[in-house]
């Protein structure tokens, strides 16, 4: 049963469960974006099979007074389109669950506490079976108590693209919904929290997929070359999408292999560049990784983690290629690893990505999951015009060398075309003017040039999010897109004693991370892979083993329950 | 412009004594000389092989980059700034092998570079393996009964994917090698140069007489445009032709690309405007 131990989250959840192909994703984006029109904060997070059509998908829509941003097992509202969909979700649905079923579309189940929606009825009715999703947003818009003719300018203007006639039948489908919903008699726990959620100002929808694109482009991108593969496709799309409005060359690459080393091109050249993939891609990449630490050539990589190995679950979450990128490419070289867990720190750190490395002209890791490229949250509007970009690409000289030995091992970064100077760069151990070399004095050099960047950049490493009393004894650890699933569940916990560690970098660490680790007595590592891994990360950097995990590791995201009855269970014994 | 400005003195070149580089390399000056285009504007890419060692040997900008992987930096190259020009070269086994997914995509793509490719039909820096030209029957340490894996014919497959410029040279005839680079740097789209080149250490059967014996010229009445007679030309492998094989007028990559369609100037003077990028977020 969903209530697990006392733990309640706010605001109202609905999920929509239904085959792929039977446009659940319509709903999503009607009615999250209706919502959050209106006024509400919105949270949704889909989970779905790899595959076009049938199966059985789902996608939560979180929307409260205040801020949600997790993934909440509870479900208030069911709207069950498949007969798979009561199966599915069965595990999570309660006596307080209210399920609306078309019944027509699932087939007769025995069950009073179904209420029947006869979507497809009345959308053949209006004169189109495919407006049957838009019939359920009427539906679901008038239990919500959103005005009716919000409901419909909103509905006016989402398919104003499209011809008249379409406008006019969702309008019909969607009126005759809301007629429908308004006679539904809710359970009175969902009424109590329906009259709870209010009108606010406006606010900011985005996914991680989205705050990820805006940061490169706020960090100056201007080229990005990629191969699809889910979940990390979406950053390429969006940039592609946005290049009629930005000057960004988007480009589909034949391989990885391809894009990494087109994107390194493109950077000596003296573009910012990028590349987008997800762990069999990534792992493609990892030659061209090293050749970046080689030719010390600024590269951004977004790695949008699924489960492995292979291809594994190419629609879902997990957390387990932290190893992967921390350890990819041979040789000894520095990089830097982010791991946003907000979507405010999706945009930031991808634009600090682009500063650091063109500053230390090393590869810089945006590394996210699933999860968070996928899910939508909605928060109090950022200025991001504040985020500024250092350019470091200077004008050459005759005599310019691409690898000057110097105090801090950067050398100046000249571009071909820029200058007097030739530029030259070598995947080869090469010497100053970057000419192959075998001269042993001059390899130990170039060593410890490449490696001394690490030196400064651990000085701008990201403080690590500490939330809780200052002298709680026992903190919960994660990194990544957990953070918002962990807050919930600790906030549940009401227990001052129980704080929280999050890093949205965790290489090289800040050095505040061993602060806190060595102050608390109890340790919990959260995460969502079935070894540790970022456990072991602290241990190696640290030398600190903390003593707890909590994993998951079935390709879903940890719910706010799970969380909060495994904490719970740890720290009362059940 | 002569061709001693691409000098680099007296450096230690890593070719065998009678190597077919060398003539390459001397080619290659001359006619970055004759076209006079500004030093600051040449940038050659290469991959890892002995031929890959070339732009070392050069005064010119460079990217030596991995086995197999010149084409993609040098296409993120020239996309990002169209007024360099670009040159791409490597061996048979690092761009016919390691890098075969990128040749038949890089001809597709179209950018506007030269692809030289020293084809000494075998693995020279590894000492000595069958490279995918090598010939049936060729003995090595590896292919101890001979090479038993059909040729790789470039030229067929460049003419099948309708690249823009399609030719074969052979370092025994400086001039004819000096003509075709020529036109081929001058060409607007993607470059084929297939250089037979002889390696005086590993390969003993595809020696610069064997070359002399089995190439020829094509004639002055030879039409390199139609693709069929093309296509024909470019299978023959008993003997094999020299000259332009294939050429067309294809739009290339970068010209077709969103962010040069109103503005020429290349993309590393522009930046985008934050304020355009607050209003995105509020988007929705
Ligand atoms: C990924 C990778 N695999 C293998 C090698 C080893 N390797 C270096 S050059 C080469 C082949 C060279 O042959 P070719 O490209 O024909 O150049 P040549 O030396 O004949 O001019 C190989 C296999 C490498 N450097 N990188
Ligand atoms: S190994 Fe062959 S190709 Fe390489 S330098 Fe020697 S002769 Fe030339
Ligand atoms: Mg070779």
């Amino acid at each position: 049963m969903t209530k697990k131990g006392g733990c309640d989250p706010k605001g109202v959840s609905i999920v929509l469960c239904g085959a792929a192909g039977q446009g659940i994703q319509t709903v999503e984006s009607l009615l999250a974006l209706l919502a959050y029109h209106t006024g509400f904060f919105v949270f949704s997070t889909k989970e779905y099979m790899s595959r076009v059509r049938g199966g059985v998908n789902s996608t939560e829509i979180r929307i409260a007074s205040s801020p949600v941003k997790a993934y909440i097992d509870r479900i208030d509202i069911l709207v069950a389109l498949s007969p798979e969909s009561i199966l599915h979700t069965y595990h999570r649905v309660s006596k307080n669950t209210m399920i609306l079923a078309d019944t027509e579309a699932i087939g007769k189940i025995k069950d009073d506490s179904i209420v029947d929606i006869p979507l497809q009825k009345v959308a053949k009715t209006v004169g189109s079976p495919v407006v049957a999703n838009t019939v359920a947003v009427g539906i679901l818009s008038a239990m919500l108590k959103i005005p009716l003719d919000t409901v419909l300018s909103f509905v006016h203007s989402f398919f104003s693209k499209k011809k008249q006639t379409v406008v006019d039948l969702n309008i019909s489908a969607v009126t005759k919904g809301y007629t429908i919903g308004k006679k539904l008699s809710l359970p009175p726990n969902i009424i109590e929290k329906l009259s709870s959620i209010g009108n606010q100002k406006k606010l900011m929808l985005l996914n991680g997929t989205r705050a990820i694109s805006i940061g490169a482009l706020t960090g100056g991108c201007s080229f990005i070359s990629s191969y699809p593969m889910s979940p990390s496709t979406g950053v390429l799309t969006t940039l592609s999408q946005l290049s009629h409005r930005f000057d960004i060359i988007t480009e589909q690459a034949e391989d990885e292999i391809a894009a990494i080393n087109m994107a390194l091109g493109a950077s000596y050249a003296g573009a910012r560049s990028m590349v987008t993939t997800s762990g069999g891609g990534f792992a493609l990449m990892i030659e061209g990784v090293s050749l970046a630490g080689m030719l010390e050539q600024p590269v951004v990589i977004h790695v949008a983690q699924r489960p492995g190995p292979a291809t594994g679950l190419p629609t879902r979450t997990e957390q387990a290629d932290l190893e992967l990128v921390l350890y990819a490419g041979h040789g000894e070289f520095p990089r830097v690893i982010y791991t946003p867990g907000t979507v405010l720190e999706g945009i930031q750190l991808t634009h600090k990505a682009f500063n650091m490395a063109d500053a230390y002209q090393i590869p810089v890791f945006v590394l996210t999951d699933q999860y968070f490229v996928d899910s939508y949250y909605s928060s109090e509007p950022v200025d991001i015009t504040t985020l500024s970009n250092e350019y470091y690409v200077e004008t050459t000289t005759k005599r310019y060398n691409r690898y000057a030995l110097n105090k801090s091992g950067i050398s100046p970064r000249g571009i071909p075309g820029q200058g007097t100077g030739l530029v030259a760069v070598d995947s080869d151990e090469h010497d100053e003017t970057g000419r192959i070399t075998e001269d042993v004095h001059m390899r130990s050099q170039m060593v410890e040039k490449r490696l001394k960047k690490l030196k400064e950049i651990k000085k701008e490493a990201v403080p690590p999010t500490f939330i809780g009393k200052k002298n709680c004894s026992t903190l919960v650890i994660c990194w990544g897109s957990t953070i918002h699933i962990v807050n919930e569940a600790v906030e549940c916990l009401d227990d001052d004693t129980v704080g929280i560690l999050h890093c949205s970098q965790v290489y090289p660490l800040h050095p505040d991370v061993k602060k806190y680790l060595s102050k608390i007595s109890l340790g919990i590592c959260v995460e969502n892979n079935a070894t540790g891994q970022f456990q072991r990360l602290l241990f190696r950097e640290t030398g600190i083993m903390v003593e707890h995990k909590i994993l998951q590791y079935n390709g879903l995201p940890f719910s706010v329950e799970t969380i909060y009855s495994q904490l719970h269970q740890l720290l009362r014994g059940g | 412009m002569t061709k001693s400005l691409f000098d680099r003195g007296k450096i230690d070149i890593a070719w065998c004594p009678g190597c077919g580089n060398y003539a390459i390399l001397e080619a290659v000056k001359s006619v970055l000389a004759d076209l006079a285009i500004p030093q600051k504007h040449i940038v050659f890419v290469s991959g890892i092989g002995q031929a890959a060692k070339l732009p070392q040997y050069l005064k010119v900008h460079y990217f030596n980059g991995l086995h197999g992987r010149a084409l993609p930096p040098a296409t993120g190259i020239k996309s990002v700034n169209p007024k360099l020009t670009v040159i791409a070269e490597s061996g048979d086994g690092d761009m016919y092998g390691e890098g075969g997914n990128h040749f038949i995509h890089c001809i597709r793509r179209n950018p506007d570079i030269t692809n030289i490719v020293h084809n000494n039909m075998v693995y020279g820096l590894t000492k000595g393996q069958a490279s995918p030209t090598s010939s049936l029957g060729f003995h090595t340490p590896i292919q101890v009964n001979g090479v038993i894996l059909e040729p790789f014919n470039p030229l067929a497959i460049a003419v099948a994917l309708d690249a823009s410029f399609v030719a074969r040279t052979f370092t025994g005839d400086p001039t004819h090698m000096q003509k075709i680079l020529k036109l081929a740097i001058q060409h607007k789209g993607y470059a084929l140069v297939d250089i037979l080149q002889p390696c005086v250490s590993f390969n003993k059967i595809n020696t610069l007489h064997w070359f002399k014996e089995h190439t020829y010229y094509v004639d002055s009445s030879y039409n390199p445009r139609n693709r069929s007679s093309a296509f024909s030309k470019a299978l023959e492998m008993d003997h094999f032709p020299l000259g332009v094989i294939f050429q067309n007028n294809r739009p290339t990559f970068e010209e077709q690309l969103l962010v040069y369609k109103k503005n020429k100037n290349s993309l590393i003077t522009r930046q985008h405007d934050i304020k355009k990028l607050q209003e995105l977020l509020l988007e929705n």
